[in-house]
């Protein structure tokens, strides 16, 4: 088995437009949930997300370009061009022949079945343009991104909901640590604020209509968000022999599906998914200093995450630092692993543990050390990264330090 | 705006070409303009003349619109608008 690190990082959401800007939110625990701004906004009762608003998709992309990609493919391509510069890659030869994608996205080209589904039943219109089809298909992120880099290894996407992310980066991960392929570029992106999208989340009655305050008391539910985060996933020696810039290890990963309920996440079934990593990743539970929390900010989600770290650390859970950074960038769905994924480089490199912020008052029900508020210095050797999706489908990913 | 410059503005914009670039005798395949661009530009047309251009992608020289020039593209959408108003 091959060991496999991360040689470079890019992602677009609401609290940066890159890495950078990014750590730096996360640190200062800004918040990026504000008004949502699109049509018909007035008509939802859901009124807030994590919406990227200074993002002008002219200035990186031509009108051609721009009748193609979708929203979540422009972001998917944004945040894949700061990683693979990281890295430092160039992809032609046998390199390019081998490399590939792996994706996750839980929606796809949302808004692009809104506008025109609302051309063709609001409006009346009896025609759409021809390329509403490989705007929103759910690989479209993925094939562009093949396309634009010369990437012609295993390239799919994978799509689970709210850990599709990680499904996809567990996946790549694979590929790389079983010789496969030395290069995979992973990642997820997710768009889907747009009137459609929102209003289909606001029938579950699951959101919240000011804040997410993952683990606190008072919390109220979700607030979406929207996003992309790409690494480059490269097998060690591989990495090691052109110099490149290692920021950190993954080090294992494993899945899990409850079998239980379609929304109703199950103990069981995170704390398999969370076990099962560790074992994989050969980790004692003792060893891992940072749980990036999957930390909806639903009644559900926030006790039984925090009964099944319990269930797996035992006393040692005590003293695990367990954030979640939705309270600042929103839930970005299908994307929503691999902008956290963000928050666990910034465990392992730079020492600093990104807040949950929003914390007001404390839940019995969840007595971890759940980061309240502000960053913090740590040093952390293991990090781990949670996503239990609807419909019971768990994926949880091993970081090392290097 | 006449159709024969309407048609003109539509294929230089698919093709990224001044419209002083395209005439009567210009075809879509020798303007760089592909299968994609191709259904695009017939889109376009649809939009901008209010009418349905038979085409199927799969048979597009099956076609009773004539796609080979821009002289036959006009005279086709003077066809269809006569027939479909």
């Amino acid at each position: 088995m091959k060991r496999v690190v991360i040689t470079g990082a890019g992602t677009i959401n609401s609290i940066g437009q890159n890495v950078s800007q990014t750590i730096n939110s996360f640190k200062e625990g800004r918040c990026g949930i504000s008004d949502l701004k699109f049509k018909d906004v007035e008509r939802l009762s859901i009124k807030i997300g994590g919406q990227i608003h200074d993002f002008e998709p002219d200035k990186h992309f031509n009108r051609q370009q721009l009748s193609l990609y979708d929203r979540y493919t422009q972001l998917t391509l944004i945040a894949a061009n700061e990683a693979i510069e990281e890295s430092g890659l160039i992809f032609n030869g046998q390199l390019a022949a081998s490399t590939g994608v792996v994706l996750g996205t839980a929606g796809g080209g949302v808004s692009t079945w809104d506008d025109n589904y609302r051309a063709v039943y609001e409006e009346g219109k009896n025609r759409v343009h021809p390329f509403v089809v490989p705007k929103l298909m759910n690989n479209a992120a993925t094939s562009h991104l093949s396309m634009k880099y010369n990437l012609k290894g295993p390239t799919f996407t994978v799509s689970t909901a709210c850990a599709s992310s990680n499904h996809a980066m567990a996946q790549a991960f694979q590929i790389v640590r079983s010789a496969q392929s030395p290069v995979m570029v992973t990642g997820g992106s997710e768009s889907m604020l747009c009137f459609g999208g929102v209003k289909a989340w606001e029938g579950l009655r699951v959101m919240s209509k000011d804040a997410c305050r993952p683990f606190s008391l008072n919390r109220n539910g979700m607030v979406q968000g929207e996003g992309a985060a790409i690494f480059v996933f490269e097998e060690l020696e591989h990495a090691k022999r052109r110099g490149a810039n290692i920021i950190c290890e993954v080090k294992g990963f494993a899945m899990s599906s409850d079998a239980a309920d379609i929304v109703n996440p199950s103990k069981q079934g995170a704390a398999r998914a969370i076990s099962n990593a560790l074992q994989d990743a050969q980790v004692n539970v003792e060893d891992v200093g940072y749980i990036n929390a999957h930390g909806t900010g639903t009644a559900a989600n926030d006790k039984t995450e925090c009964s099944a770290v319990a269930d797996v650390f035992g006393h040692h859970a005590d003293k695990i630092m367990i954030s979640s950074t939705k309270s600042m960038h929103g839930h970005i769905i299908g994307g929503t692993g691999a902008v956290e994924l963000v928050a666990c480089i910034l465990a392992l490199r730079d020492g600093i543990i990104a807040p949950t912020i929003g914390y007001e008052e404390q839940d019995p029900e969840c007595a971890l050390d759940v980061v309240p508020n502000e960053a913090r210095e740590a040093k952390v050797e293991f990090a781990i990264s949670n996503a239990f999706a609807f419909g019971g489908l768990n994926a949880v990913l091993v970081l090392q330090k290097v | 705006m006449d159709i024969r410059s309407k048609v003109i503005e539509i294929i230089a914009d698919q093709a990224i070409i001044e419209t002083s670039d395209v005439s009567d005798e210009s075809t879509l395949e020798g303007l760089g303009i592909d299968s994609l661009g191709l259904v695009e530009s017939i889109f376009a047309i649809e939009e901008a003349f209010d009418i349905q251009v038979p085409f199927n992608a799969n048979q597009p020289n099956e076609s009773s619109f004539d796609l080979s020039s821009v002289a036959t593209i006009v005279q086709g959408i003077e066809k269809l608008i006569q027939e479909q108003s």
